[in-house]
């Protein structure tokens, strides 16, 4: 599905991805943790495609094409999905209108005609129930006055709505209560399946607890120092980050 | 920090001509350039009007020749050369029509042309349609449903004819003559537009509207509308505008004047799309326009602008709240791109008690444009317990255009409430970037944010209106973020 080698990206001449290695299969969750700055959610966004990263260097290979060729509403509908770690809010646009040009840009991609009213809104209906998302939060403007919990519901909802091959996390988890938590990653969990990717980026062990990992890597300074099962995860919780960081100078 | 989608969608589009640049071949009976007393009382003769009206125009010209033209707006333009307009211009076929078949059919194209079909109109929306070309009304439609109600809507040269005492009473009497340099011009030489009367208690059953189109080369046009509101009675009123390109500036100096009497309302908006000239500003509509509604005891003037168009746009439309209770809105959009440039807002002057007003202005800069919010809320001695919200946002789509503020505020009775918010931002990479992570394109993207963000004002057009609006809004920006 994904298959990331040797990344290398840096945003204002600062580098922060130095060679970075990663390979998921389908239906596949991997957790990427680490300490602040170790390139984490730069990693979420230069697959993204965000412009502000420049890319110097290494390819990353996306379900078969060349995800580094493509701009970021192409690798969106290509199937490529970012929960957001801070949801922008967009006055004045309504969510439903926002997923409806999203759900039909994806559409137009796959060479369908634009959802009907109807159709468009039973998926909604049927979506919304997987992240709890109420009527009101559905028609209100993208985000705004959502409270921290609400806007990563929304994120959930969203990639449920545009179902897509591979769904970033990015802190999905951070602002969360514990019932808002436990809402999101069952959403999460509902989704998973055997065609369908997760990269779950994280600062907390807490979160694997819902949403259990295949693999867990360990982000240091631009590269995925360490890799393991759910249990490295666990051992990160109690150690810290110190011990890696340690293990890799020695 | 520019998206290459949004790089290429800039060059397609600033190479796309202006949509409505066409222009009719109808053979015109036009004015020679110039302004004298002999041009003026040739229009008035043209135009079979009373004495009363000749020589009211005839004061206008005398005031006007002592006038300036103003220099206090944040505009930088080469003023016309007033003897080098033409002021008069009429199609040739100037005859009574008894039926859409009459018409001519190279205006029939043009009509078609614009999407306003008057068969379409009528079948569609119900929407009766005073269409105006240069200066002359050459279709009115709906005319004798309206009769029905005892509702008048014809060229305001109908009007004179008649239904002079009304036209009389009413002309002038919320914009003086004398009240500023255009409408000075404006009084001394308009040449039609359209009238309006609404009977006592009477809830006019449909939107009016009135298309106005620039087509004759050199020929400024200064139409004159007058609405006119019994007591309590309602009407809903659309100005549409587009024009074709031009190579030379073409001068508008309309005149509007509204009058609610006691518990009337008079709701009056506006979509202008004319020529804002080329990426560098040269042709285009210069847009000079006086706008005023005076409201009666209980009544209501809403004024909603979509203003997307000219290369030079100057225009307030106000209200005086002379009664008691009475509330003035004024909800605007203003775009500006390329090298365009708007002043534009409001004044709400408060004279009754417990009058009300709201102001929601939101400009949007493009390009190397530049857009002016200009009000001013007024507080006279004699409104106790006047109220205004005022609420000015401006939207920068880049690094090169700009937008300004010029909120006056006057208050002479202390127990007036007024408040004022404005806020500037640019538009969000953040919110760009979401939009294109969800598979929306850099277009779409910046209509649907720019949609948002003006939705406050589209929401009070009309539904027909508003999709219109939208569709405009989103033609004006397109690529237009940098």
């Amino acid at each position: 599905m994904l298959k990331i080698n040797e990344l290398k990206a840096s945003v204002e001449e600062a580098s922060i991805l130095k060679g970075l290695n990663l390979t998921i299969n389908p239906g596949e969750v991997h957790a990427i943790m680490g300490p602040n700055g170790s390139g984490k959610s730069t990693l979420a966004s230069v697959l993204a495609g965000r412009e502000e990263y420049e890319i110097e260097g290494g390819t990353v290979d996306f379900d078969g094409v060349d995800l580094l060729d493509m701009d970021a509403t192409e690798r969106a509908r290509a199937g490529l999905f970012l929960a957001f770690q801070y949801p922008v809010e967009i006055p004045g646009v309504s969510n439903i209108n926002f997923m409806r040009a999203a759900v039909n840009g994806k559409r137009e991609h796959e060479g369908l005609e634009p959802i009907k009213g109807k159709a468009f809104l039973d998926m909604v209906k049927e979506k919304a129930k997987l992240v709890e998302l109420d009527g009101r939060l559905r028609n209100r403007s993208v985000n705004e006055g959502f409270s921290g919990g609400e806007k990563k519901r929304n994120e959930i909802f969203q990639m449920a709505m545009l179902e897509p091959k591979l769904a970033i996390l990015d802190e999905t988890d951070s602002g969360l209560d514990i019932d808002a938590l436990r809402i999101v990653s069952e959403g999460v969990n509902a989704m998973r399946s055997p065609e369908r990717s997760f990269l779950v980026i994280t600062h907390y062990q807490r979160l694997l607890d819902y949403i259990v990992p295949d693999v867990v890597h360990v982000l240091v300074d631009g590269r995925i120092v360490r890799s393991g099962g759910k249990e490295l995860a666990l051992e990160l919780e109690e150690k810290g980050y110190d011990w890696i960081k340690e293990d890799i100078v020695a | 920090m520019a998206y290459d989608g949004k790089d290429k969608v800039l060059e397609e589009l600033t190479g796309k001509s202006y949509e409505f640049g066409f222009t009719t071949e109808i053979e015109s009976d036009k004015a020679p350039a110039g302004l004298s007393e002999d041009v003026i009382r040739m229009i008035s003769a043209k135009k079979e009007e009373p004495e009363w009206l000749l020589q009211w125009r005839l004061e206008a010209f005398a005031v006007w020749q002592t006038m300036e033209e103003p220099n206090w707006p944040h505009l930088n333009y080469q003023k016309p050369d007033y003897q080098a307009i033409s002021y008069y211009a009429a199609p040739k076929q100037i005859k009574q029509l008894n039926s859409m078949d009459d018409v001519d059919p190279e205006l029939r194209r043009t009509m078609d042309k614009l999407g306003i079909s008057l068969e379409e109109q009528k079948r569609l929306s119900g929407v009766a349609v005073d269409f105006v070309m240069d200066s002359v009304s050459v279709a009115t439609s709906f005319k004798g449903k309206l009769a029905e109600l005892g509702i008048i809507f014809c060229s305001m040269s109908d009007a004179v004819k008649e239904h002079p005492d009304l036209v009389r009473k009413h002309l002038g009497a919320v914009v003086p003559t004398r009240d500023n340099f255009f409408s000075a011009l404006n009084s001394a030489v308009f040449t039609d537009g359209s009238f309006c009367y609404i009977p006592k208690g009477v809830r006019c059953p449909m939107e009016l509207s009135t298309y106005f189109r620039i087509n004759e080369s050199g020929t400024g046009q200064f139409e004159r509308t007058l609405v006119v509101a019994d007591e309590g009675s309602y009407v809903s009123y659309l100005e549409g505008c587009t024009a074709p390109q031009r190579d030379e500036n073409q001068l508008h100096a309309a005149v509007v004047e509204l009058v609610a009497l006691d518990e009337a309302e008079i709701k009056y908006s506006t979509v202008q799309n004319w020529y804002p000239g080329d990426e560098n500003g040269k042709g285009g509509v210069y847009n000079f326009v006086t706008k005023r509604g005076i409201c009666h005891r209980r009544s209501k003037i809403s004024w909603t602008q979509v203003e997307t168009g000219s290369a030079v746009t100057w225009k307030y439309p106000s209200c005086i709240l002379k009664g008691d209770h009475s509330v003035g809105e004024f909800y605007s959009v203003a775009v500006t791109n390329n090298a365009q440039q708007a002043d534009t807002g409001t004044k709400m002057i408060h004279l009754g008690k417990n009058t009300h007003s709201t102001i929601i202005s939101k400009g949007i800069s493009a390009g190397n444009s530049h857009n002016s919010y200009r009000g001013l809320v007024q507080i006279m001695p004699s409104a106790e317990n006047a109220r205004n919200f005022s609420q000015c946002d401006s939207l920068l789509m880049t690094d090169t255009s700009g937008a300004h503020t010029f909120p006056y505020v006057e208050v002479k009775n202390p127990t007036a409430q007024v408040e004022h918010e404005a806020t500037t931002s640019k538009i969000g990479e953040d919110q760009i970037f979401y939009c294109l992570q969800r598979g929306i394109d850099a277009e779409q993207a910046i209509s649907l944010i720019v949609n948002g963000y003006a939705k406050e004002v589209l929401n009070q057009l009309p539904m027909e209106f508003a999709v219109e609006a939208q569709k405009l809004l989103s033609i004006s920006l397109e690529g237009s973020v940098g």
